[in-house]
């Protein structure tokens, strides 16, 4: 490959992503929900200098008190927990596992999930069977109790988080891509794209693929809001990482610290952020819904 | 035609299974075409030109399954040929379709050009700046500007799309491109500017073309032979002039009649009456029986025999020595709608 080549790859490449900002920028919703992701994005890239304490060290107010419990002030914008732990950094460090938690889970399982569905559309017959039947065996299985299980069974490490939330969380794209995909193979050019002699392998990843690929990254983002909520709540009921903090995690020690009715504020900023983040990853997806889905679009 | 033939087709058949039973889609089909020739094969939507398509490119559907005697490419034997090699040595290297409804055929979320060029390098090593001049001098050769290449397929008209399809089947130098009805869906005079192109096409090419249509008028314009196909067996083969000038089976003369005549304005079409067969189940007689004044009792009961009538021209039907007085009887509306 040439120089010139790779270049106009690249430029094509960026042309591409302009044309995914145009789509979700063209929806009011899809734009403040792109900016709030982008918002949180940066924190949790930057979240290491922008917290200003250390998230596990006690703090002491002004007065040299021992900070417990403290409501937000100018010091403790997010208040503080009964053992004087400084809230704001806790959540700038907690952005940056949820994005990883998020875009890892997500990422992992819109990769599963459109491969399953691909190649269950495509060809049919036997291997739609099997994994499709597999796929149902999935939907048979509760979320949040499998997810607990599995965490249980190996430990409370980051990875296997992860790993929970992907066996589940792709069986819902696996479907979605394999209904599209019948309903593309049927297309002329398909047929067109095999009397050119084009292999099975290139028809599904050349010519399939581009075609449901607005509905793929619409599931990548129902995905990782998804992910985001299953360790929140994993992490709630005590199933999350102990080493790394993440939002869910906070309120897990809001609940062991028994001070729920007292510090609104320890409940307040992991909810909202959660909420934050997780409706705007919705309205970026919405945005993608209406390529994905024209009838959607107001005429 | 004293040539060997570049495709050899001897006995093809192709069955659907289905859920009401087998449907017999192409019965027994043998052809040649030559080189350099248009072979067009002319007959009413369902008669199986084209599963006959399908199956030469390996296209079938999952429930159809066809078997053939010979088919040879050049003297290249292709129905024992592995997928791979079938896929990779001759779709499109040495047999290229256009398909039906090319209009449809171009992936939408590509650039026209870029598809052209991705198919070319598919199956050469060519650079991608070589694959791009030479879509250049197809795009000329099928009359479309070549800035064109870098639209994508929704912005080209119907009759663009189309051309942009003949462009593709062109770009490897396939010693035969199968049309199948290239006109149809593209209003009269788009159609008359596309077959104007083939035309011009065929005179600097040296491929052979299979033109498929349901369009007497195309066909007759456009193909050196003809072959008449009618429940999925062909009827009667001939040169084109022969075909019009002494057609030999029923329904060929039916089709001749049905075709409006600019000698004989204001003159009523004869139809053929009735309605095409049901391919299920096997054939016992004549698949044109039900429909042909000139049916005799053996039509039911037999199948008939290709006859050789000379000059390349062969007849499937017990009473192709009648042709004469057939032919005569033929033009006359009674013929064909008292009988029955």
């Amino acid at each position: 490959m040439s120089l010139a080549e790779k270049s106009s790859g690249f430029r094509s490449f960026l042309r591409t992503l302009r044309e995914h900002y145009r789509i979700v920028h063209s929806n009011p919703l899809g734009r403040i929900g792109f900016w709030i992701v982008i918002f949180f994005l940066v924190i949790a890239i930057l979240a290491p200098w922008l917290a200003p304490h250390d998230p596990w060290e006690m703090q002491y107010d002004k007065d040299g008190n021992f900070a417990s419990l403290q409501p937000p002030s100018w010091k403790f914008p997010a208040g503080t927990t009964h053992l004087g732990y400084d809230l704001f950094s806790q959540l700038i460090l907690a952005t940056r596992t949820t994005f990883i938690i998020g875009a890892v889970s997500g990422i992992i399982s819109i990769l599963i999930g459109a491969n399953i569905g691909l190649f269950a559309g495509f060809y049919g017959g036997k291997l739609d069977e099997i994994l499709m039947r597999f796929t149902d065996i999935l939907y048979g299985m509760p979320f949040l109790p499998f997810v607990i299980v599995l965490i249980a069974l190996f430990g409370r490490k980051l990875e296997f988080v992860i790993l929970a939330i992907v066996l589940i969380i792709w069986r819902t794209s696996a479907r979605v891509i394999r209904a599209q995909t019948i309903a593309i193979k049927q297309r002329q050019f398909i047929t067109a794209a095999r009397a050119r002699g084009c292999s099975n392998l290139r028809i599904i990843y050349r010519h399939i693929l581009p075609n449901v690929l607005p509905l793929l990254l619409l599931y990548a983002s129902f995905n990782i809001a998804w992910s985001i909520i299953t360790e929140a709540s994993a992490s709630f009921l005590g199933f999350g990482d102990g080493n790394t903090i993440s939002w869910g995690g906070m309120l897990y020690e809001l609940w062991l610290s028994g001070k729920t009715r007292v510090a609104w504020w320890w409940f307040a900023s992991p909810s909202l952020c959660i909420i934050l983040l997780v409706t705007s990853l919705v309205f970026v997806s919405r945005a993608y819904e209406e390529v994905a889905n024209p009838r959607l679009r107001k005429r | 035609m004293s040539q060997s033939p570049r495709l050899e087709v001897r006995n093809l058949s192709v069955r659907y299974q289905t859920r009401g039973g087998e449907v017999h889609a192409v019965n027994q089909v043998s052809f040649d075409v030559f080189p350099n020739e248009v072979f067009g094969i002319a007959g009413e939507s369902g008669c199986g030109k084209s599963t006959l398509i399908r199956a030469l490119m390996r296209l079938l559907p999952e429930n159809g399954v066809s078997d053939a005697d010979l088919i040879q490419y050049e003297g290249q034997s292709l129905d024992r040929m592995s997928e791979k090699k079938f896929r990779e040595q001759v779709l499109w290297s040495k047999i290229a379709l256009v398909p039906q409804s090319a209009m449809n055929s171009l992936n939408p979320v590509y650039r026209v050009g870029d598809q052209i060029i991705e198919a070319i390098r598919n199956h050469t090593s060519q650079e991608k700046h070589e694959a791009r001049s030479r879509v250049e001098e197809l795009f000329d050769v099928v009359g479309l500007e070549s800035d064109l290449m870098d639209s994508y397929p929704h912005e080209f008209s119907g009759g663009m799309r189309q051309r942009a399809m003949i462009a593709m089947s062109l770009a490897l130098d396939p010693g035969l491109i199968i049309m199948d009805e290239p006109t149809t869906g593209l209003d009269v005079l788009v159609q008359e500017r596309i077959l104007r192109r083939i035309r011009e096409i065929r005179s600097h090419i040296a491929s052979s073309i299979i033109l498929i249509t349901h369009d007497i008028a195309v066909i007759a314009e456009m193909s050196d032979r003809i072959a008449v196909m009618y429940g999925g067996r062909i009827m009667e083969q001939a040169q084109s002039e022969d075909l019009f000038d002494t057609p030999c089976h029923p329904y060929t003369l039916g089709l001749k009649n049905a075709f409006p005549s600019i000698q004989k304005l204001g003159q009523e079409l004869v139809s053929i009456p009735g309605s095409p067969p049901s391919l299920l189940g096997k054939q016992t007689g004549c698949p044109f029986e039900a429909r042909c004044p000139f049916s005799i009792d053996q039509c039911v009961t037999e199948i008939p025999k290709i006859e050789s009538l000379g000059k390349n021209h062969e007849v499937f039907c017990f009473r192709n020595t009648d042709a004469p007085q057939m032919r005569e009887q033929a033009t006359s509306m009674s013929t064909w709608h008292s009988s029955n």
